[in-house]
């Protein structure tokens, strides 16, 4: 696989490892009342689909940032390629 | 049919003309005590003991292409106990008690080879933990036999003792592993279930489930509607999927895990061979084709097939203890879909819906499990309590922080 990275271009999948779905970007609030539910679910729980995935990416023999991957699971086709500080942000996570 | 030596005699000299389908092919009937989903190892062999140990006949196994055409068709075919933790070894090891009876047990030449499993060490902090892990081996009653590196250069000469970067410092054997004929072991089940009186229906896929009020009542599939007191689902690879249907999300992820055989050589590899320092594991099949694997690609994958680096490095870690592989031509590879659980082992529970059972999260292990998970499966759902060497394959286990975790890799799926 190819990930067409951001910043540099398109850059081989094994220069990367893969952490799993982005759904762990929203960690949940340690304060609130059902917290022990939530980290569950955050921790252990999974979409899982067949189809678009999008997922966390570390370019760990690379620039060393995180990204955030749109692939598909059945087809291994990847849609969209953003850097997941940029995704944080618009999540209104991080600063 | 009973199938024995005399049988093939005497067809044989009357043209073979007595022997009769292995299983039937029924329709489906508009309502069943228990309908298991997933026509694998696993489904047909819970269907197996269903009606053999609980006596319940009343039963289907729904599958969506044939039957075997997943995982059980797609493994590397290695039976093995060589766990440690409490939930897993005496589970393991009571299934590795099954395959040494099940030939005679279903009357289906399934090929159980007890061809022996080594691990090999590389450091002396590997060989402390495999002594460990032999002694848990042998609290569950499991065969276990630490070899040094004498005995194994005597043994097996053509591995890499003096490898540079990994030297074989010796190795775990269990003597009891090996390999079986994995297709063979499908069709048994198949032919032991469907003989009394379990219907295998082919070609019928659930498409959703009829819930209502929190309790299970059926399936619904592309050959209709179809009743059920209870419904086992034991779709590992697809588990992710075929739950969602029920609004389900499980602590499992789907990865691909390829395989690869050589041509085929003259016999070569006694028994199964894993490398310690990297992720390999090696057999020879009786047709002489060397079966090898490593580790899954990593990343989220229904696509039953992978990508070339894994190859790279599959081969790589075959290099690196026989270097004589390197002359063999890779005949096939291929790829099939792994249920990845948070902590590396299965889970055999109920579900908190009424009447709807799991089986699924087998990672790359399912194939020796396939007696033991068939017959838990088989118990939970005939009596609503867990067998005993099953009691901690529960899906709340995360929840209650009580995880099977045997390399100690925490809820990253892609490392176990």
């Amino acid at each position: 696989m190819i990930i067409n990275h951001p910043l540099l271009g398109p850059r081989d999948a094994a220069e990367f490892v893969y952490l799993g779905d982005a759904a762990l970007i929203d960690r949940p609030d340690w304060q609130a009342a059902e917290a022990a539910e939530a980290f569950h679910a955050y921790g252990y729980l999974r979409d899982n689909p067949a189809g678009a995935h999008q997922e966390l990416w570390y370019h760990e023999q690379g620039d060393r940032s995180w990204l955030v991957v749109t692939r598909d699971t059945v087809s291994h086709e990847i849609t969209q390629v953003e850097l997941a500080r940029d995704v944080a942000r618009a999540r209104g996570r991080s600063r | 049919m009973r199938y024995s030596a005399f049988k093939i005699l005497r067809e044989g000299l009357t043209g073979n003309k007595g022997w009769t389908p292995v299983w039937r092919d029924p329709d489906p009937k508009p309502e069943y005590d228990i309908v298991i989903i997933g026509g694998g190892g696993h489904g047909l062999a819970t269907a197996y003991y269903l009606a053999k140990e609980f006596g319940l006949r009343n039963i289907a196994v729904l599958e969506k292409g044939w039957i075997g055409s997943g995982n059980v068709g797609r493994n590397t075919t290695i039976i093995r106990s060589n766990y440690m933790l409490p939930g897993n070894e005496p589970f393991y090891e009571m299934s590795l008690k099954l395959w040494e009876g099940l030939e005679q047990d279903f009357n289906y030449n399934a090929m159980v080879s007890q061809r022996s499993i080594l691990n090999l060490f590389h450091s002396d902090a590997q060989r402390d933990a495999f002594v460990r892990r032999a002694n848990a081996m042998f609290l569950a009653g499991a065969d276990a036999e630490l070899a040094d590196a004498d005995q194994l250069r005597a043994e097996l000469p053509f591995l890499d003792f003096d490898n540079a970067r990994f030297p074989i410092k010796g190795g775990l054997f269990q003597r009891r592993g090996g390999t079986v004929r994995h297709d063979a072991v499908a069709w048994g089940y198949a032919r032991g279930a469907g003989s009394r009186g379990v219907d295998i229906i082919q070609n019928c896929e659930v498409t959703g489930f009829d819930i209502e009020n929190g309790k299970c009542r059926g399936v619904e599939t592309t050959r209709g509607a179809i009743r059920a007191r209870k419904v086992a689902v034991c779709v590992a690879g697809s588990s992710g999927r075929v739950m969602a249907l029920a609004g389900m999300r499980l602590p499992i992820e789907s990865h691909v895990l390829q395989a690869f055989v050589t041509e085929g050589l003259k016999p070569v590899l006694p028994g199964v061979i894993t490398f310690g320092a990297g992720h390999f594991y090696v057999s020879q099949s009786d047709k002489g084709g060397l079966v090898f694997g490593g580790d899954i690609d990593g990343y989220n994958s229904y696509a039953q097939r992978g990508n070339l680096p894994v190859v790279e490095d599959v081969a790589e870690g075959g290099m690196a203890i026989m270097p004589m592989i390197g002359r063999a031509r890779l005949l096939r590879s291929w790829g099939g879909i792994m249920d990845m659980s948070m902590d590396g082992s299965p889970f055999i529970d109920r579900t908190h819906i009424d009447g709807l059972y799991f089986n699924g999260g087998w990672c790359y292990g399912g194939f020796k499990a396939t007696p033991a998970s068939g017959l838990c499966y088989a118990h939970l759902l005939a009596k609503d309590a867990p067998h005993p060497v099953a009691t901690e394959m529960r899906l709340d286990r995360f929840a209650r922080g009580h995880l099977i975790d045997e390399k100690g890799m925490g809820n990253q799926p892609n490392l176990h």
